[in-house]
């Protein structure tokens, strides 16, 4: 059976990512140890590439693992059509599916258009990075009264996708702010 | 369970490093960049305490009676064990240590020598691990692996108090108290103590080693220094079998903090038997799909020649880190591998 070369414990190292029992994972702590005399073990903490899941395994030497090759492809958001995501390859036009499960949190950052880095497994596409800002439209939230100090200083408002996050008392249904999405919080409000 | 208490990575550590030492600095002579020359500088104070340990350690022996040797770094091979692979040099082998010459050396009538020399073992890097690594290793005619224990706690004591350290010192967050005596664990108990299975149950499963570093090693030499002895009889290839108790050899490690820092036995003067046991590492190692070492037969013809003795291999490198509460063996050497 030929296939990429593979790897062996001693080629463990931090960011090296193999596949186990099926699925992609990153090492993400590594370390060497070797009993008086005894055999050379590798202790090492990888993480689930899908799920996100750590796990902690020791390998000894003469081990083999085969290397997971991941494809990161920039690919645009087209539509959502029930729990199913469309996005399309700005190169090839070639159109994927990604459901609302393995998007995660990032659904709520999807507008029309966005350009995104689609991390693929294979044909499997297993996460979606966005760009640390997006801007979306507030959908609703209460108006703000003016003079009103009893109020605190954030209040909730839902967004074109759904989400509903925390934002200063002057926003106003219809406008357009910018969210960081690596905290999913409000930046700025969009001056159009 | 991982800790990783100690897990530096030093894959990373050792890219940066190697990263800042890139062709770009303009700074030198040599056209070479300045950032291994900050870290070279900022390990000063380490190498000057790694001297200073090194000299403690040359007047406690010679102050002993002791003999310093220096044996051949370059061997025709070196002595058939399971996990140790030799760095090949042309048709020969750099020594893994110096254990066969320093025993010839016995066997001709020296009855107390030490030598201190780097050795090497192929791909063995880590936190704890160089592949070029500075062992002190000693020989006593006469010696068991008890009277060894004893001698390997003055030793420390005597370089602790030479650098001016105290009675206790700081590892890892422990605090070690030096004063004797110190504390003397049996593998077996180890096993019943601190793992959920015993030392057959282990070996049977071939978890021997995963269970040492795992659950045993991490919890031994937190408040006093201390040996694990009595190593079942295949885990030492080169000690003698106890004669109360033929299914184990008279071996010792010693811990500090978690670390090891030495591993000493009664050395085995049969030639016979040693015979036999190099066959079946080399066995072992044939097994492993791993290099095979030739008989190393003059040491052989010589041993029964060797009185009783006991030998220890003691790792300077880690006594170091353990005097200075270092995280790792790159903190007490002027150049790893990577910085080359």
């Amino acid at each position: 059976m030929e296939g990429p070369p593979m790897y062996t414990a001693s080629d463990l190292r931090k960011g090296l990512k193999v596949i186990i029992d099926g699925e992609p994972y990153i090492v993400t702590a590594f370390e060497f140890s070797k009993p008086g005399k005894g055999q050379a073990l590798y202790r090492s903490k990888l993480r689930n590439m899908i799920t996100g899941l750590s796990i902690d395994r020791t390998y000894r030497e003469g081990e083999t693992f085969e290397p997971a090759s991941l494809e990161e492809r920039v690919m645009q958001f087209l539509y959502k059509e029930g729990d199913h995501y469309h996005f399309m390859d700005n190169e090839t036009y070639e159109q994927i599916i990604i459901s609302e499960e393995s998007l995660g949190e990032t659904k709520n950052f999807l507008i029309d258009n966005l350009n995104v880095k689609v991390l693929l497994f294979g044909d499997r596409a297993i996460g979606v990075e966005l760009p640390n800002f997006v801007n979306l439209r507030v959908i609703t939230t209460e108006p703000w009264v003016r003079g009103d100090t009893s109020k605190a200083d954030f209040k909730p408002a839902t967004l074109e996708t759904g989400y509903v996050l925390r934002v200063p008392p002057f926003i106003e249904e219809g406008e357009l702010i910018t969210i960081d999405t690596r905290t999913g919080e409000f930046s700025k409000r969009v001056k159009e | 369970m991982l800790g990783f208490s100690n897990g530096v990575n030093h894959s990373s550590e050792s890219r940066v490093r190697s990263a800042d030492c890139g062709m770009e600095g303009t700074d030198t002579r040599h056209g070479y960049g300045h950032g291994s020359h900050l870290i070279l500088a900022g390990r000063k104070k380490a190498l000057q305490q790694r001297a200073r340990i090194l000299q403690e350690i040359r007047q406690f022996f010679i102050g002993n009676g002791y003999l310093e040797v220096e044996t051949p770094h370059r061997i025709p091979a070196p002595a058939p064990e399971s996990h140790i692979d030799a760095v090949p040099s042309s048709t020969w082998f750099l020594h893994t240590s110096p254990e066969l010459c320093m025993k010839r050396m016995m066997a001709a009538g020296y009855e107390k020598v030490f030598q201190i020399c780097r050795c090497w073992r192929e791909r063995e890097r880590g936190a704890q691990h160089l592949p070029e690594f500075t062992l002190l290793e000693w020989y006593r005619a006469g010696g068991d692996y008890r009277s060894l224990m004893e001698e390997c706690e003055e030793l420390i004591r005597f370089v602790a108090t030479g650098i001016g350290l105290g009675q206790n010192l700081i590892f890892r967050g422990f605090k070690i108290d030096l004063s004797e005596p110190w504390k003397r664990i049996f593998v077996k108990e180890a096993f019943q103590r601190y793992s959920r299975t015993t030392v057959t149950e282990a070996l049977e499963k071939n978890l021997f080693d995963e269970i040492m570093v795992q659950d045993i090693e991490p919890k031994l030499g937190l408040r006093k220094p201390t040996f694990i002895h009595d190593y079942p009889a295949q885990r030492g290839a080169l000690a003698r079998l106890k004669q109360e108790d033929p299914t184990v050899a008279e071996r010792f490690e010693l811990y500090m903090g978690g670390l090891e820092l030495a591993n000493g036995f009664s050395e085995l003067v049969d030639s016979e038997e040693q015979r036999k046991r190099f066959l079946m590492e080399n066995e072992n190692r044939k097994a492993r799909g791993k290099p095979i070492y030739s008989m190393p037969d003059r040491f052989l013809a010589e041993l029964d020649d060797m009185p009783p003795s006991a030998g220890i291999a003691l790792g300077v490198d880690r006594l170091v880190m353990v005097f200075l509460d270092v995280k790792t063996i790159d903190e007490v050497v002027a150049f790893t591998p990577e910085e080359l």
